[in-house]
């Protein structure tokens, strides 16, 4: 039996569906706007990068840790990353504690995506001695309240976090390696910015409400990178999309994640910066 | 000495040569042999093995039956449930046995796949069980799994809209491709499966990887959808062939 | 008004059926004048109306069925049986027997006991709760005897046969008892029991046969290969049994 915050009454999905054909809805927007969009920055001073995302009521908030580590046995030059996410149980009344559930980890991995396929972090740049020691950046996001579109608040707060996380640089010499305390950017060369859309009936809304996700037939997710081109594309829930839907809602993610980026923090200026500084030659 | 083994796939000096032809001998537009058999398992209401490539899959279904614990029930549907899991020596460096995220994720969207084409509302308070076991893996697994559920759910006799028919583009050297194997996924530059219920012109899973121009991406969904045609051919074939083998057998004319 | 199949053809869930006003029948679903097929089946038109004969379903209780089930579980007051559905039944103690029975004072399992086949009819069936059960009528009760053998429901049809045909034809060739429950479980019994096994290999040739034609009388076939090949006559080693 679903709870009964998840069940939802009819006249309700009929109230959302005759304002969708009058091109409103509940809260007023435009079914192409999006709700307010907050981002504060290195929130948590621990952390190497933070950032918390305020997306109309949903609030979700990235930390970036970086560690020393094994490179991928398959990619000995190159640094790696992990993107790990969960919804707290304090986000909402239907969430239980546990490990991530198939959700959370969905958004993991679709917020990961945006990221790899877009070369977001140039990963060569953290590889500090070939096939034994690398920097492996943790990016852990977690929903701190459910009002809708936890992903996209999610894959922005991770980009976010990135963006203006500090790091360590290293020393190299004879094969030993020394942790220097000068700090630098991380080596972030893209802004991905995933955009979701819901379908409700016939239309397609971005940036679904808590309300308006109860009551969608389907999800669409498309993630744009700073070109224009699309990195990430994930179909959500049930239901299904016709190819016209498709079409519609990827030019509509262009345009929009356009429009979100502004709210990001720029690219870290980072022509000049050496992570690895190679010492006795 | 087993640990040294060498298990990395080498990337060949071309994926494409210059005839347009791919490092299997396929075209850019070719599907690759596909053989599907349907009702291999007994105790399952519904079965299927698939092979696509070097994809070798399972399918079962069982249901719609009673669900425990019933408080998971639905009161006025069936439940879908949906596992998708690789056997430890399905892929050259030995999986963990253990469900990985990929596998969880894998799990929800093939079910996402498949409900939109089941009547769930004919069974309330039931569940149905889809398992799909990856025998060996070689690229496109949830596409070809996702292919042999919907053949083993129609086994089964479970009502549904339509067939559900999968397959992925890929784009490699540039170049879009269809259903690219494990080889083309890794050294290639995009990754798009796509599910749909055919004679409704419905998708039901939709993912990408990589990078894809906004018209790389239309162009890869049109290519998609001729290679789901061919797919839903052979579903429909494999599933008539059960039992037109048995008429042609014992039918006199 | 076109009709995209021919008569009993085998047709696949989203398979394009019809266009235009016919009538619904079993198994088939309408997007606005286009009429689909949503299992595996055998197309039919009937009487304007389009019908897809199953070739595996689940059954679903229908009240007013003849079913076999199996018990399952004994409680104070009420059986619950497996009768091959995804819903389990309930066969409450009022509905058992045409006598009173003091649950307080007896055992239900010396009435019937898990593991216990027993034959019923679906007195009661809706979306919200679990099928109920009765055993009073003469035909129901327990099964002490015989053999119960299990096919897809979708199949029940085919064994009974058109206005009783082939079942009517079985009872005739071999001397023996059938019960047919609707839910894919058939009770039968035969004093020979060599009769009994080969009862069970033509119901299971039945079920794998059941889309083809002339099988009415490949199954006759059967049953007098099977016969002659026995000699019908007592052997010398089958001592006291009587030739059916």
């Amino acid at each position: 039996m679903p709870r009964s915050e998840e069940i939802i009454p009819k006249i309700k999905r009929q109230q959302i569906m005759s304002m969708l054909a009058k091109g409103e809805r509940l809260d007023g927007r435009r079914l192409d706007e999006y709700r307010p969009i907050s981002i504060e920055l290195g929130v948590v001073e621990k952390a190497e990068g933070s950032a918390m995302v305020r997306l109309g009521n949903t609030i979700s908030i990235a930390g970036v840790k970086v560690e020393l580590g094994k490179p991928y046995p398959d990619t000995p030059d190159e640094g790696a990353f992990i993107v790990n996410a969960e919804f707290l149980p304090l986000a909402s009344p239907t969430f239980e504690p546990g490990p991530p559930d198939e959700s959370a980890i969905e958004v993991a991995r679709v917020v990961d995506r945006g990221i790899r396929s877009s070369g977001a972090i140039d990963l060569k740049k953290l590889c500090i001695l070939p096939g034994e020691k690398v920097w492996v950046v943790y990016i852990d996001v977690y929903v701190l309240n459910h009002d809708g579109n936890m992903m996209d608040a999610s894959g922005l707060a991770t980009i976010a976090a990135l963006l203006i996380a500090k790091m360590p640089k290293v020393a190299v010499k004879e094969g030993k390696v020394t942790i220097l305390d000068e700090w630098v950017p991380l080596p972030v060369v893209n802004r991905p910015v995933p955009v979701t859309m819901a379908k409700i009936g016939e239309k397609i809304v971005v940036d679904p409400s808590l309300d308006e996700e109860l009551v969608m037939d389907c999800r669409i997710t498309v993630t744009i990178d700073e070109s224009d081109r699309i990195c990430a594309v994930q179909k959500g829930i049930g239901g299904s999309l016709t190819v016209d839907d498709v079409k519609y809602a990827s030019k509509l993610a262009v345009e929009k994640a356009k429009e979100i980026r502004k709210a990001l923090p720029p690219l870290p200026s980072i022509e000049d910066v050496e992570w690895i500084v190679k010492e006795g030659q | 000495m087993l640990s040294q083994l060498v298990r990395k796939v080498e990337r060949p000096p071309r994926l494409i040569d210059e005839e347009g032809r791919r490092a299997d001998g396929r075209k850019v537009d070719e599907l690759r042999r596909i053989k599907i058999e349907v009702g291999v398992l007994k105790n399952a209401d519904g079965s299927c093995y698939l092979e696509q490539g070097r994809n070798k899959i399972m399918a079962a279904v069982y249901g719609p039956r009673e669900l425990h614990p019933r408080h998971l029930a639905m009161p006025d549907r069936a439940i879908l449930r949906c596992r998708y899991h690789m056997v430890p020596f399905s892929v050259l460096e030995r999986k963990s046995p253990a469900p990985t995220r990929r596998e969880i994720e894998l799990s929800k969207v093939i079910r996402e796949a498949l409900e939109p084409a089941i009547f769930l509302e004919y069974f309330p308070r039931t569940t149905i069980d889809v398992f799909i076991e990856v025998i060996q893996a070689d690229g496109g697994t949830r596409c070809a799994g996702i292919t042999a559920a919907a053949v083993a759910l129609a086994d089964a006799g479970i009502p549904m809209r339509d067939l559900v028919a999968a397959i992925a583009v890929g784009k490699v050297e540039g170049q879009l491709v269809l259903d690219p194997m494990d080889l083309e996924d890794r050294y290639g530059e995009a990754d798009m499966p796509v599910a749909m219920m055919p004679s409704l012109g419905k998708i039901t899973l939709l993912q990408a990887d990589g990078l894809m121009t906004l018209e790389e991406f239309e162009k890869a969904l049109e290519l998609a959808m001729r290679g789901i045609k061919e797919i839903y051919n052979k579903q429909k074939e494999a599933l008539r062939e059960k039992y037109l083998a048995i008429k042609r057998e014992v039918e006199v004319t | 008004m076109a009709v995209y199949f021919t008569q009993r053809e085998i047709v696949v869930p989203g398979q394009l059926l019809a266009k235009g006003p016919y009538q619904l029948g079993s198994n088939v679903y309408k997007v606005g004048n286009a009429i689909y097929s949503s299992i595996i089946g055998l197309a039919e038109l009937k009487d304007r109306a389009i019908h897809v004969i199953p070739l595996k379903c689940c059954y679903v209780p229908k009240v007013g069925d003849i079913v076999i089930g199996k018990v399952i579980d004994v409680g104070i007051s009420h059986w619950t049986v497996d009768i091959a559905s995804p819903y389990s039944a309930i066969l409450q103690v009022s509905d058992a027997f045409n006598k009173v029975i003091d649950t307080t004072r007896e055992d239900l399992t010396k009435y019937f006991d898990v593991g216990d086949f027993l034959v019923a009819k679906i007195i009661a069936f809706d979306r919200t709760r679990d099928p109920l059960l009765s055993t009073k009528e003469p035909k129901c009760g327990k099964i002490d005897r015989g053999t119960v053998v299990e096919i897809s429901p979708a199949k029940i049809p085919r064994l009974i046969g058109k206005k009783g045909s082939m079942i009517n034809m079985i009872k005739k060739e071999i001397n023996c008892q059938i019960l047919v429950g609707q839910n894919g479980r058939i009770w039968i019994y035969a004093e020979n029991p060599e009769d009994e096994l080969l009862l069970v290999r033509v119901i299971k040739r039945i079920e794998l046969e059941a889309h083809t034609s002339g099988l009415t009388d490949r199954i006759r076939e059967m049953i007098r290969r099977e016969k002659s090949r026995r000699g019908n006559v007592v052997s010398a080693s089958k001592k006291g049994r009587k030739a059916s």
